[in-house]
């Protein structure tokens, strides 16, 4: 469609570019989804004794492993940006690639961890604690997987030097998903 | 697409943009629109069609409510079930899809760029996508209601257990299907939500700072907030309900380690910072209404920004006061009486402040005028009941009964049909270039604020008799036969039916002088504020000249002041 | 140095940059994060329940302030940022203490939760008994109703 952008995305009375603004607003509504859910697993988690032992099924190894992922990808993240604020495209878009692989290989080790979990027979419906468990990093995962999509569409623009502001605020996104993986790590597979 | 070499050329915007305005297509320009007017339009109509389903379904219960048993044309019989449908969804569209869209999104849209001087929203598109996820949200709702099982029947707000499992509620897809669209809805309006947020801050005119910015966009941002900060838990619970009734999880199942309750604080989380969400925006058309044909300056600016502020904090703190009766902790409970009873405070004071500016003022009875004072009057009336129903005390006497729905009715329609009918009286000459007639409208207002005390007045009475919400038909229960009561449940119904009958003439007036209607100029009411610097209708990039703000909104009948109106964009001499 | 980054940089729209680091600086930040994250692993094995806890809830803290601060920018961003996201939070701080005095507890003042009391009983005995502790829901669904009414 042939329209220009509007002027008034191109101002700035706040001095915040507006595409990153609206990212922490949008960062600020899913504090409060995220919020809402682990309140509500947090509650009954303190009023159940039994959940300890129930949380004692989680595989801490590969939420480790997870947590290192995500720190590393976030790393990448950030390299990405600090490459976009240099003008170079090419090197965002490649570091924003190991950061699509570092959301993959999360992904590997979620569904091998699910494999295992179901395959012992704690699946979503057993009992309220893997309900909970299902829930919440599931939702997660779909927000890692929207935030790689999402990547790789930037990534695509800034290998031609196209939108490179874009890349900081993906890597913002992706800094939030990893923010809320760090609670989601001691909430359901350190505290047992 | 949007190009570099268009950004560049964006201070030739104004003859550009007029350039691509006679490219579009019909499609491109009303179906797939990019312009935050048509947009607005787009919820502005959506909004009013579902509103007009939704007082037909109020008809159909509210007949069956008056003369229980009898056919209502042209439904036929009413069974339970389909009772039971009809009073969820009425209430699902009316706050939903009903107020919500036409008092945020349809104002919202139309009026922020305008009346902070830009010439769109930050962002076009995901403006476009807002709306477009709200009209699916709409579709999946009103198929909600034709696929086997029939609508979903648990009240909006959607308790379980009845709401979490098809072997209680009957309504093995409505119900999912209901959760769904609420969910969609949600996703649209917090897209819509960022997009004015981040509008306000970032693209006013220059020289508009934060006390100059009009009150109703003022009130729409706050109340975008409130949702964005509300929302959230009801999303995940939502979420978790969602798995209940279609995966078979126990959240809200306390033999499985759920409970029931929590459900009820997601929801009356998000559900009474909402009551707010509505409320405030239809309190700031009231204040762009009142000092217009006042033609005085508003009476304490600040006094209302920071109410309303203060509002939104409180609002926050006071959910608990729906569920007395469920048996919340006590010490809870009078928390949540003094916050309940503290947050009538504030909204005191923005009505006193609305009355202040009407003393001694040379009021002009125009019909939005009307309105404006009506939506005063008759919101007192609904704010005064509530003290009632905030003291946890009185409230376990009459907690669901009539009583509470002739309150919140009390608010909900001041605020979603009386102010938005000010609004839309209003901006109509903005929206479209042309008034709409004054007489008719007198006789529209006259026709909608009358039947409605008819409507709701008696409702008190039957609920503090004992009439109960959640019950099919009242002639069950030997205590409810009295005369006096049938009589007062029949008043209310007829009563009903002569205000949806005056809501006639409105749709005639409105689509009438739409085409044939009065011609407007640039600013017909003499008004201050930045939409009525731009023309009538405003065209693609509204603004010949994007303007620049001098002053604050209201300065009108300043002595010493040759017109009585002094436009925001006019520089001082 | 936030502040003086700050206004230094924030000329007009569009040139909202920050000194750029190193690549190594941002290296330096993640290897803390890494050594925070084998602190909140290693923890739980010295056995002591308040220990836990710190480890892993407290270093939870600090690990996203310090993507917050250094990843995100957030150390030299405007400070109403830092006012968005904390309010956010209070919203989510209120939620949760407004509803846990009814949904953290077995007993109130005016009702009891038999139900989810004997569902946690149930957990306890079948992992003892080395089960799974689920699948015992269907068998008691008759009590659900009678849960949470007021039991004066």
């Amino acid at each position: 469609m042939a329209t220009a952008i509007p002027i008034a995305t191109q101002r700035s009375a706040t001095g915040i570019p507006t595409g990153k603004l609206a990212l922490w607003w949008v960062i600020g509504s899913e504090i409060v989804i995220f919020g809402g859910l682990l309140a509500s697993y947090l509650m009954m988690r303190l009023m159940y004794d039994s959940w300890s032992d129930a949380a004692s099924h989680t595989n801490t190894v590969a939420g480790a492993i997870n947590t290192f992922i995500l720190l590393t990808s976030s790393l990448f993240a950030v390299l990405a940006h600090d490459a976009a604020e240099r003008g170079k495209g090419p090197q965002a878009a490649g570091y924003l690639l190991l950061t699509i692989g570092g959301g993959l290989n999360f992904l590997v080790v979620k569904a091998i961890e699910w494999t295992g979990e179901i395959s012992h027979g704690f699946t979503i419906t057993t009992n309220t604690f893997w309900s909970f468990y299902y829930t919440a990093c599931g939702l997660h995962g779909l927000h890692v997987i929207g935030g790689m999509i999402c990547m790789g569409i930037i990534a695509f623009d800034a290998v031609r030097g196209k939108n490179l502001q874009r890349v900081e605020y993906i890597g913002l996104y992706w800094h939030f998903v990893d923010i809320v993986w760090i609670f989601l790590f001691p909430l359901i597979y350190i505290a047992k | 697409m949007a190009t570099q070499g268009h950004a560049a050329a964006a201070n030739g915007h104004d003859a550009h943009g007029h350039g691509d305005h006679h490219e579009l297509s019909f499609v491109q320009k009303y179906i797939f629109p990019l312009d935050h007017k048509i947009i607005g339009m787009q919820y502005l109509f959506t909004g009013i069609l579902m509103g007009v389903i939704g007082a037909l379904m109020s008809y159909a219960f509210r007949m069956q409510m008056a003369f229980p048993g009898k056919a209502v044309p042209p439904f036929g019989l009413i069974t339970p079930e389909f009772y039971n449908s009809m009073v969820t969804n009425h209430g699902s569209i009316m706050i939903f899809w009903f107020a919500m869209p036409v008092l945020i999104a349809a104002f919202g849209n139309f009026l922020i760029p305008l009346m902070i001087g830009c010439d769109d929203m930050v962002f076009p598109r995901v403006n476009r996508l807002s709306y477009q996820i709200f009209l699916l949200s709409a579709i999946v709702l009103i198929a909600s209601m034709f696929v086997p099982g029939g609508g979903f029947g648990g009240a909006w707000t959607s308790y379980p257990p009845l709401s979490a499992s098809s072997v209680y509620n009957q309504t093995p897809y409505g119900a999912p299907m209901w959760l769904f669209a609420v969910a969609l809805e949600f996703v649209a309006f917090l897209l819509g939500g960022i997009n004015f947020i981040t509008t306000l801050m970032n693209s006013r005119a220059p020289g508009m700072k934060m006390y100059n910015i009009p009150i109703v966009i003022w009130m729409i941002i706050i109340a975008s907030i409130l949702f964005m900060a509300s929302v959230g838990p009801l999303i995940a619970g939502a979420v978790m309900l969602l798995f209940d009734q279609t995966i078979g999880t126990g959240f809200f199942d306390p033999v499985r380690g759920g409970d029931p309750v929590l459900w009820q604080h997601l929801f009356w989380f998000f559900g009474h910072p909402e009551v707010y969400v509505v409320l405030l925006p239809a309190m700031g058309i009231v204040a762009e209404v009142l000092p217009v044909f006042a033609r005085k300056k508003l009476f304490a600016y600040k006094t209302v920004l920071w109410t309303a502020i203060a509002t939104g904090v409180l609002s926050f703190v006071v959910w608990a006061h729906h569920q007395f009766v469920a048996g919340i902790d006590p010490r809870m409970a009078n928390i949540f009486t003094v916050t309940t009873l503290l947050i009538s405070v504030p909204v005191t004071e923005m009505l006193f402040v609305y009355i202040g500016t009407l003393y001694g003022a040379s009021i002009q009875l125009t019909t939005p005028m009307l309105f404006a004072i009506a939506f005063i009057a008759e919101f007192l009336i609904g704010g005064v009941t509530g003290i009632f129903l905030g003291a946890s005390g009185s409230d376990i006497y009459f907690h669901d009964t009539y009583f509470v729905l002739a309150h919140f009715h009390y608010t909900f329609i001041p605020i979603a049909v009386i102010a938005v009918f000010a609004g839309i009286y209003y901006w109509f000459p903005k929206m479209f270039g042309r008034f709409m007639n004054d007489f008719w409208g007198k006789v529209h207002f006259w026709g909608t604020a009358i039947p409605f005390n008819g409507i709701f007045l008696p409702l008190f009475y039957t609920g503090a008799a004992g009439d109960h919400r959640r019950s099919f038909d009242l002639l069950n229960f030997p205590e409810l036969r009295q005369p006096n009561l049938i009589f007062a449940r029949q008043f209310a119904t007829i009563s009903l039916l002569v205000m949806l009958g005056f809501q006639v003439i409105f749709f005639i007036n409105f689509f009438y002088c739409m085409f044939r209607g009065r011609k407007a100029g640039a600013n017909p009411w003499n008004a201050n504020t930045l939409e009525w610097v731009a023309p009538s209708p405003p065209p693609h990039g509204n603004f010949a000249e994007l303007p620049n703000c001098h002053r604050g909104p209201y300065e009108y009948s300043v002595p010493g002041r040759e017109s009585d109106y002094w436009p925001q964009n006019e520089p001082a001499t | 140095m936030s502040e003086g980054n700050a206004a230094h940089n924030h000329t007009g729209p569009g040139h909202h940059h920050h000194e750029p680091h190193a690549p190594s600086y941002y290296v330096k930040i993640w290897a803390v994060l890494l050594v925070l994250l084998i602190v909140s692993i290693t923890g739980p094995m010295l056995g002591n329940k308040i220990l836990t806890l710190i480890t892993a809830f407290g270093i939870a803290v600090v690990k996203a302030l310090i993507v917050a601060a250094f990843f995100m920018h957030l150390n030299v961003e405007k400070k109403y940022i830092w006012y968005v996201l904390l309010t956010m939070l209070a919203a989510v701080a209120i939620f949760y203490f407004g509803v846990a005095a009814d949904v953290q507890k077995y007993n109130g003042s005016n009702w009891t939760k038999p139900a989810s009391y004997k569902y946690d009983e149930d957990m306890k005995k079948a992992h003892e008994a080395g089960g799974h502790g689920g699948e015992h829901g269907a068998e008691h669904g008759a009590e659900a109703g009678a849960t949470h009414g007021a039991a004066q």
